[in-house]
């Protein structure tokens, strides 16, 4: 409650400064198209809040078509861009979703002016920027970021069952049968993407940062024998899961839940999770909940981030060049991000107002300035839609037959219909 | 004269209805298929979403994929669960409307109330079935411990949607034989009917059609025109086809909301039975048993008939009840509809995304045309 007020305060006290220094005259419409509704929903409309507050007559029309991850509203977009009636910005997955699908197509304008302007070269972290970046031309705005390698547990279940938080995945498989024997499920998946969001976590522990950027240039084959030992490392570890038992049913929320109800040790998956733990249910981070890098992956963070850009034949691109320097300064980074539970993609922009990010959020923007950066698979950084989607066809190939050197051999396939792995 | 001018106009009003139908059913089906034969999205060097695509044409190439690719089985697993869905979708609705209809039939105190109540299903949309199912048949919860808290008993093991139990095992490679025996079968029944018919003289051609029909058999003839169907070895241990367990709840879940429909069908066509030929069976001495089996139910044929076309062809489609109970990458549980989606718009391979549609519009035009095709005949011999 404390903090909620403090937000606000803050919010208000940016309104009314940016209130009197700009006053721009911009007029007509933004539509700004997303899947942030719901939970997800108050953040945006504290951005939006502050819009409106710089540029009162400007009349933003906040397109959201509901879904996690944006599975419906991807779909909307889609049809929407070929039938050419682009909203003013979108908000994309930063990396191959923005590139792979959209820049390639030649739907979206460069905004490298824009960075150079706003001084966001030295804001972002190159890594996060080569990632929007093609031939040099700069695509979108980050906005926020999310961790994707994160272990979560509850620590006062840990003690009670006598195991230490495993820092690499040997310890993990050393403590699965004093887990199993307690009648604990010692790693809880849900549906199927969150497996997949498991394996990524994996593969970047054996392969280490370089090892995964180079699955995406060709560097490391998705056939050698590294990434077969991925899948046989992961094929050990799933049998310490709930994988054929009740996996395919449960969300990922109801993932966490069984972690905090004792019913599972540890859970890998995004620090939206630390959202869902902190805000929904209200529990403490590092004391109802606690937080550690997935596995053998301490020092990377695996990142995925929302963005938006400026597509070509939006009807209203001054308006949306200044949501978008909005969404890159500090203050709007810092009104969107504690509201949506993720950190700023700027690496100033915590220090700015610290109060507002709670302890989780501290440790990953620590960590968000300071780690190996590699983007994220699972959410659409580092391959193209292509290649994400068959690549639940290579999940169900080595599911099926328990051979990791098909699914090497099926990964390789679908590496080479898709294009994703030859370094775009 | 007069009948002339009365022609005239009425093409004139339904001109405009021809006309948008044209464009809207007739031209885009065109547009599928024409898509379907490129390479949109297939083709890495060609952006599928790029506001002008080159597209090349590339013939069947698109329908050879999904019948041979080696990780193209998701297609494959969709279609022997339409297979599965439909005919166990299409049974149990009739049987289960079939069976309410005739309860109610039975003058029993508020019918008008239970028929309510068995049609209500119907209200609800797919997602909404499928998300109440889906929260009924969590394999921890639900339907499963209901056993346990009403009597105590053990609660069931089975994990429903979850499960990647395959019944009835088949290879995918024997297939296309299971197909020319059934068609085979289907053809020696017509001319053993046909002959039946018309006496011997013509059944010396059935027997004649059947004997040609027994050689192409022997001569293994499908290995020629099925070869494009011929899939790798590594079929069975990736995708074993078979009838995926998965599937039960969904089709429980399906037939709960549409056997009400069939119920009201059937009450519809049981009290089109004139009152007076019952009375006539039952001054004759039949039981009440034998007027439902000799007099109501035969008068019931066309109606199970339109029963079931519809809901075969709801089935051939269905999407959105899969979706809410399995979501969109359940190997298991996959249908032809969520693969459209899925290929079309989360991978962008439309012309992919396109050859499925296409294959299911084969499938619907299967068991709608000849449908229309009777009616129409019908409807013509009855004018006349």
């Amino acid at each position: 409650m404390k903090k909620r007020l403090l937000i606000i305060g803050v919010l208000v006290m940016t309104l009314s400064l940016i209130g009197i220094v700009r006053a721009q005259d911009l007029s007509g419409q933004l539509e700004i198209f997303s899947w942030w509704s719901g939970d997800e929903g108050p953040a945006l409309e504290a951005l939006i809040a502050l819009y409106n507050s710089q540029n009162p007559n400007v009349e933003v029309i906040n397109a959201t078509v509901t879904g996690g991850s944006g599975v419906n509203a991807k779909a909307v977009l889609k049809t929407r861009m070929l039938g050419g009636t682009p909203p003013d910005t979108f908000q994309v997955h930063a990396g191959q979703e923005l590139t792979g699908t959209w820049v390639v197509a030649g739907r979206m304008q460069d905004l490298s002016g824009l960075y150079a302007e706003q001084g966001w070269n030295e804001a972002f972290p190159p890594d996060l920027i080569d990632l929007l970046t093609v031939d040099g031309a700069i695509y979108s705005v980050p906005v926020n970021i999310h961790r994707s390698n994160v272990l979560w547990y509850n620590p006062a279940k840990v003690e009670e069952w006598g195991v230490s938080v495993p820092a690499t995945w040997d310890e993990f498989l050393a403590a699965c049968p004093t887990l199993q024997a307690a009648g604990v499920t010692p790693l809880v998946v849900g549906e199927a993407w969150t497996v997949n969001h498991l394996w990524e976590s994996i593969a970047l522990g054996i392969l280490g940062a370089d090892g995964w950027n180079g699955i995406w240039t060709g560097e490391t084959l998705a056939n050698s024998p590294e990434m077969v030992a991925v899948w046989n490392r992961f094929s050990e570890i799933l049998a310490c899961s709930n994988v054929g038992a009740d996996s395919a049913g449960l969300s990922w929320q109801q993932a966490v839940d069984k972690v905090l109800a004792g019913e599972a040790a540890f859970n890998i998956m995004g620090d939206w999770a630390a959202g869902y733990m902190s805000t929904t249910l209200g529990l403490e981070p590092g004391v109802g909940f606690g937080f550690a890098p997935a596995p053998d992956t301490a020092g990377s963070f695996m990142w995925l981030s929302d963005s938006f850009g400026l597509p070509v034949g939006a009807p209203n691109p001054d308006n949306t060049i200044a949501w978008l320097s909005l969404l890159g300064s500090v203050e709007g980074q810092n009104a969107f991000n504690p509201l949506k539970g993720s950190i700023p993609a700027r690496t100033d922009a915590v220090a700015a107002a610290p109060d507002l990010y709670n302890a989780y959020l501290q440790s990953a923007a620590e960590d968000w300035a300071g780690n190996r950066l590699v983007g994220s698979l699972a959410h659409g950084v580092a391959a193209n839609e292509r290649f994400m989607g068959d690549f639940n066809t290579v999940m169900e190939v080595f599911i099926a037959s328990g051979s990791a050197e098909a699914a090497a051999s099926a990964m390789s396939a679908v590496c080479i219909t898709s294009g994703a792995c030859a370094g775009a | 004269m007069r009948n002339n001018r009365d022609r005239y106009i009425a093409f004139v009003m339904l001109l405009p209805s021809l006309i948008l139908v044209g464009i809207f059913v007739y031209g885009f089906i065109g547009q599928a298929i024409q898509t379907s034969m490129t390479d949109w999205g297939q083709n890495p060097a060609q952006p599928p979403l790029a506001a002008t695509v080159i597209k090349s044409f590339v013939g069947l190439q698109n329908y050879e994929n999904i019948m041979t690719d080696t990780l193209e089985f998701y297609f494959r697993n969709a279609l022997v669960n339409t297979f599965f869905f439909t005919v166990l979708f299409v049974l149990g609705c009739v049987a289960a409307g079939m069976i309410l209809a005739l309860l109610l039939d039975q003058k029993v105190v508020g019918e008008g109330f239970f028929r309510t109540i068995f049609l209500f299903p119907m209200a609800l949309s797919f997602v909404v079935t499928g998300t109440i199912w889906r929260w009924m048949l969590q394999p921890g919860g639900g339907v499963n411990i209901l056993p346990q808290v009403l009597f105590g008993l053990p609660p069931i093991e089975f994990s429903w949607i979850n499960s990647r139990d395959v019944w009835l095992p088949f290879e995918w490679g024997n297939v296309p034989a299971y197909l020319t025996m059934a068609g085979i079968a289907i053809l020696a029944f017509l001319a053993v009917r046909y002959a039946s018919a018309r006496r011997w003289r013509a059944s010396r051609y059935a027997v004649l059609a059947a004997v040609i029909v027994l050689l192409v058999f022997a001569a293994r003839l499908w290995d020629f025109v099925w070869l494009p169907l011929d899939t790798p070895e590594a079929e069975t241990p990736i995708a074993p086809k078979g009838f995926n367990a998965a599937l039960v709840g969904i089709i429980i879940a399906a037939v709960w909301q549409m056997s009400g429909y069939t119920m009201a069908m059937f009450i519809a066509g049981i009290r089109g039975v004139p009152e007076e030929l019952r009375e006539a069976a039952r001054v004759d001495g039949c039981s009440e048993l034998d007027v439902y089996r000799r007099i109501v139910l035969p008068q019931l044929n066309p109606i199970i008939l339109s029963a079931m076309i519809i809901l075969g062809h709801i089935s051939l489609k269905i999407f959105d009840l899969v979706f809410a109970m399995a979501g969109p990458d359940n190997a298991k549980a996959v249908v032809p509809g969520l693969l459209v989606y899925t290929e079309g718009f989360r991978e962008n391979a439309f012309a992919k995304a396109s050859a499925i549609a296409v294959i299911m519009l084969f499938f619907v035009t299967l068991i709608i045309v000849p449908y229309l095709w009777s009616q129409l005949r019908e409807s013509r011999s009855r004018g006349r």
